[in-house]
């Protein structure tokens, strides 16, 4: 009887501690939330969009980085997804088992999470350090490193998922394997490769420390991209260590533009997976 | 009535032989990144490696004006600061996990499940913000206190809770560190969970095993491997994590015995340093200490993927 309680209460204990852990979690999300919407909510007004990041002390907006971050998120997107798409083409239907293919799997996991700060080491040893300057094509080079794992992995997770019949189909019909893919595979897998997509846009759209010092930062409007580019991480982090109220404000709308994007972009990508399975198990 | 046009198909394998070796090329440029990467950083480290020599990972001075430098302080940092991380993380992953796949009503499995992902989702910069203004006061005001008052005496690691409470240090970005890997070991030890085939867990409450001695007898035995991994996981990203850390390290070049003190790791000094680091030395040891964090973090993360892709199969085989 002793025993069995003492079982029991064992039990009962180590389950609560399980719910406290997930009530941890949970509450850590909606603090980094409440945070954000209450420090950052009041910083949005129609500046943060039209203005220019100011100089100490003055009053501005983030429109420079806004702009910075869209294009370079934008080319290294159209950079690395590519490559990224291609290559798990390559594992999905031409190397499957092949000890390379093996190989490249295994190094493209390893690549999937490691430390951004690397990536942009590298960059800056390659480019940076070659052309003499900081620039805009540094900072969306970085990025496309970035964003090739992510690309490589759902597609060749989404390319298995089409029915073999459908391959077999038009095999039978006399269509190479480039036809096959191009024409039956890809869109067969469209939404799934669009969910990598989003999920390489989110990855690197929040990326700091790669930018630091490939692209840098620029406190006026440039849409040269020889040259060095303003960013919103990197104006995030410069403004939020500042002494300056004004700029920290900015920090923080800026910190709320960017994770609501995140968190859009993240949530769309599960729900088209969402749907995707719906239709599969259908 | 097939009519065979023998330029057509010669057209048609030309086109296949581009597209395959546009596919191959984008596979072999993966591994090409890789090996850039090494290649590079040690060309970068080499100045300052051939110059300092071995002595560059034992030493704790750094200091750019007499152009001395020693990676000793930023490798403390780091493997404190991933420890504490891990101390933390590990157990509260485990419980999320534990309650996903066990106790939590299949009504809020999903949101439970999408809202730990989510947080994965959210960038380190935001992390190391909020980490500045909001936790970092909190702890600086309530427990660091309490820990110098009940733990500052106490013999053996009493000295790991002395001096002043600054608010950021170690202590803080181990903490901060700790909250950001947390979603992806609850992940990962979820998914590893989900592999236990039901028919074992069922024999166990057959038994009359209660749920936690299923858990510990039954379901971690089987998933031994992928915790593991799944804890390897969180530590690659603990290591190598930047921005977080970087608000809230406080970035002194010391290795302090006090865990409350400001202190620098491999990432936060390559953040805050690279681009004010004149000198070629002073650069070319910034970026052997990125080699540093490269070789430390592909040991582990290769680690981990192994582990999985071990137990990934075992799975395979069993279903």
């Amino acid at each position: 009887m002793n025993r069995r309680m003492l079982r029991k209460i064992k039990n009962s204990a180590f389950l609560s501690l399980s719910l406290v852990a997930t009530l941890t979690g949970l509450a850590c999300l909606a603090a980094i939330l409440w945070t954000l919407i209450s420090h950052g909510v009041s910083g949005l007004s129609g500046r943060i969009f039209t203005q220019m990041t100011p100089p100490p002390g003055g009053q501005g907006g983030l429109l420079n980085a806004i702009y910075g971050s869209g294009v370079m998120t934008l080319l290294g997107i159209l950079i690395g997804s590519p490559i990224g798409v291609l290559a798990g083409t390559y594992l999905a239907e031409y190397g499957r088992s092949s000890r390379l293919s093996t190989a490249i799997r295994f190094i493209n996991d390893v690549l999937l999470s490691a430390p951004s700060i690397i990536i942009g080491l590298f960059i800056y040893e390659i480019v940076v350090v070659r052309m003499g300057h900081f620039s805009a094509v540094a900072g969306a080079l970085a990025l496309a490193v970035l964003a090739i794992p992510v690309t490589l992995r759902t597609t060749e997770d989404m390319l298995n998922l089409v029915p073999i019949g459908m391959k077999d189909s038009s095999a039978a019909l006399g269509a190479y394997p480039w036809r096959t893919t191009l024409s039956v595979l890809y869109p067969a897998a469209r939404s799934g490769i669009v969910t990598g997509l989003l999920l390489a846009i989110a990855r690197i759209s929040g990326e700091t420390a790669p930018l630091l010092f490939t692209a840098l930062n620029n406190q006026f409007w440039s849409t040269n991209l020889n040259a060095p580019m303003a960013n919103l991480p990197v104006v995030i982090f410069l403004f939020a260590l500042s002494p300056y109220k004004d700029w920290q404000d900015l920090a923080w709308a800026g910190a709320l533009i960017i994770t609501v994007t995140i968190l859009l972009l993240s949530i769309s990508a599960r729900v088209l997976l969402a749907l995707l399975r719906a239709e599969r198990g259908s | 009535m097939a009519i065979i046009d023998p330029g057509h198909a010669a057209k048609q394998l030309i086109y296949e032989r581009i597209f395959r070796s546009a596919t191959f090329i984008a596979a072999i440029f993966v591994l090409l990144i890789l090996g850039g990467v090494a290649v590079s950083l040690l060309r970068g480290a080499w100045p300052a490696l051939s110059h300092f020599g071995f002595s560059f990972v034992a030493r704790e001075i750094w200091n750019p004006v007499t152009d001395q430098f020693g990676a000793l302080a930023p490798i403390y940092g780091t493997v404190m600061t991933s420890l504490i991380a891990m101390l933390l993380a590990v157990p509260a992953g485990f419980g999320i996990a534990l309650f996903l796949t066990e106790l939590c009503p299949p009504l809020l499995k999903r949101p439970i499940g999408v809202a730990v992902e989510l947080l994965a989702a959210v960038p380190s910069i935001i992390f190391g913000i909020w980490g500045l203004f909001v936790l970092a006061p909190v702890l600086q005001r309530h427990v660091q206190p309490w820990l110098i008052r009940n733990l500052g005496d106490f013999p053996a690691i009493g000295h790991l809770f002395k001096g002043p409470p600054y608010g950021i240090g170690i202590l803080t970005a181990g903490v901060v560190l700790a909250i950001m890997v947390l979603p992806f070991i609850a992940a990962t030890m979820r998914d590893v969970f989900d592999t236990v085939p039901p028919m074992l867990k069922e024999s166990g409450y057959g038994l009359g095993a209660t749920t936690w001695e299923v858990i510990w007898n039954v379901v971690v035995p089987h998933s031994r491997v992928g915790i593991v991994g799944g804890i390897m996981l969180g530590l690659g990203r603990a290591l190598g994590e930047t921005m977080a850390v970087t608000f809230v390290i406080g970035n002194a070049h010391r290795i302090s015995s006090s865990l409350l003190a400001p202190g620098t790791t491999i990432s936060s000094a390559i953040a805050n340093e690279f681009t004010e680091a004149v000198g070629d030395l002073y650069t070319s040891s910034l970026i052997s200490l990125g080699l540093l964090l490269f070789l430390i973090t592909f040991t582990v993360i290769a680690l981990a993927q192994a582990m999985l892709r071990r137990l990934e199969r075992r799975s395979g085989a069993v279903a």
